[in-house]
């Protein structure tokens, strides 16, 4: 692999067009158009099975959208992904780890993968910053879901990416765990990030855009944060997409 | 931070250390492919009620155990990547994707060696009157060993994003090993003869399967980045 590739002068961190998505004939994303610049967050709010979780697979470079268009930093995808390889911290469902290797081996493994060269000591000072230092041998099998998502969160910071895409990030934390991984997470310098969140409060609190899906993948809304407040916000997110806010 | 993107081979060593540390972890399919391969010489021990076998037949008897142990680490290699992101986090870093198909190949074969080290004294000790022909075989079967590893890594990622991983793998990967198996019989018959090897068309044979190590590596380094994609 070569060096990475210089993004094209002032493209905006992410932007779609029509992106749509479908899965066999099921549509769960629609026509989706917004831009968002580097180093803004973009919250993500819908009821269950909206296209949240499908958008930020595309936004990843893991999934080809069905129709439309969308650049991160100016590089078309998919046609261009290869040029994001590196750049991009993923916090799914999933936690990408291991379950027979322990923390510090899975961080080892992904910090090799990334061409980490101090990868053990960035790995002992996420381990210490999310709490699980004195758990770093433990098998992931052997953690609980709280401890899994604290290592996940671990593994998606590993290499200081520059677009962090979080998909409920806060789930399966207790409120302590969540207190401690929030400002892991949390908007920093040159960090753009796409979230998806249930907390209508903490995505108008953190986000520069709010994106709002409908059941039907649809857009119900697509504000900037400075022009809605929270009751609207949260009054519009129950009205269009049936969840009590 | 000081990041370089890693090379293809650091990544290769990356993948297949995990790999071999899982594997002798916990033991899901070396110890397997070994009861296996026993099992099946025990099979035909009695059921051809033959305690020497020469020839063909012996050829045959080994060559068929060996397929058929190798295709149950072949069902079960991209089985973590596939449930626990492998896939995934090999496409978010800024790694070749081949390197995935190099390491899981290398990690099939330590598994066929690791069987054979085993498997061919327990052959010798139920079916040959003579190890003579087996330290001739040993190229033929590392060439059958390379054919096995380098096609199965490349058609276990397809069968493993399949429903029906464990029909689909056997069902598109025999019919490819037709040759490979051809030419390890061609060898292995003479080598396993009655009253000790003799090497007609060996060189040929072992011509043959190296050409199709070779082929079978190449398409997978040209087509297995589109494999892995969602």
């Amino acid at each position: 692999m070569s060096d990475p590739v210089p993004e094209p002068a002032d493209a905006p961190a992410l932007r779609t067009s029509g992106l749509s998505h479908a899965y066999g004939e099921r549509w769960v994303l629609r026509d989706l158009s917004l831009e968002l610049a580097a180093g803004e967050t973009l919250a993500v709010l819908g009821p269950n099975g909206a296209g949240k979780s499908t958008l930020l697979r595309i936004v990843a470079t893991l999934l080809r959208p069905t129709e439309g268009s969308i650049e991160v930093f100016g590089f078309d995808l998919p046609r261009e992904a290869w040029k994001l390889r590196g750049r991009i911290g993923f916090l799914g469902h999933q936690p990408l780890l291991y379950r027979d290797l322990d923390g510090r081996e899975n961080l080892a493994f992904h910090a090799q993968l990334f061409g980490i060269a101090d990868g053990g000591a960035r790995a002992a000072e996420l381990l210490e910053r999310v709490g699980l230092a004195h758990r770093a041998s433990t098998r992931v099998d052997e953690m609980s879901a709280g401890m899994v998502k604290r290592l996940a969160v671990c593994r998606a910071l590993l290499h200081e990416p520059d677009l962090l895409i979080l998909d409920e990030p806060l789930a399966n934390l207790d409120p302590a765990g969540a207190e401690t991984v929030a400002p892991l997470i949390g908007p920093a310098p040159g960090r753009t990030r796409v979230v998806v969140t249930h907390d209508v409060d903490a995505a108008l609190e953190q986000a520069d855009r709010v994106l709002g899906l409908e059941r039907d993948g649809s857009v119900a809304f697509e504000l900037p944060v400075g022009d809605v407040d929270a009751a609207r916000a949260r009054r519009i997110y129950s009205e269009r997409t049936g969840v009590a806010a | 931070m000081n990041r370089r993107p890693p090379s293809t081979l650091a990544v290769v060593a990356t993948v297949l250390a995990k790999d071999l540390r899982v594997e002798l972890r916990t033991l899901q399919s070396v110890p397997a492919m070994l009861l296996f391969a026993t099992t099946i010489f025990v099979i035909f021990r009695f059921g051809l009620d033959r305690t020497r076998l020469d020839g063909a037949l012996a050829a045959g008897v080994l060559l068929v155990t060996i397929l058929f142990a190798a295709l149950l680490a072949i069902n079960r290699i991209f089985v973590a990547e596939r449930e626990q992101g492998g896939f995934e986090a090999i496409r978010l870093a800024p790694a070749d994707g081949t390197a995935l198909f190099f390491a899981k190949a290398a990690a099939l074969l330590v598994y066929l060696v690791v069987l054979e080290a085993f498997a061919l004294p327990v052959f010798w000790l139920f079916f040959l009157d003579s190890g003579s022909g087996l330290v001739p075989l040993l190229p033929v079967l590392l060439l059958l060993d390379a054919a096995l590893a380098v096609t199965g890594a490349l058609i276990s990622p397809m069968a493993t994003n399949s429903r029906a991983r464990d029909l689909i793998g056997p069902l598109i990967l025999l019919p490819l090993l037709v040759p490979a198996m051809i030419a390890a019989a061609g060898a292995g018959q003479h080598l396993l003869a009655a009253g000790g090897p003799s090497y007609e068309q060996y060189g040929t044979w072992l011509a043959v399967l190296g050409l199709y190590d070779l082929i079978f590596l190449l398409i997978g380094w040209a087509a297995f980045d589109f494999l892995i994609e969602d």
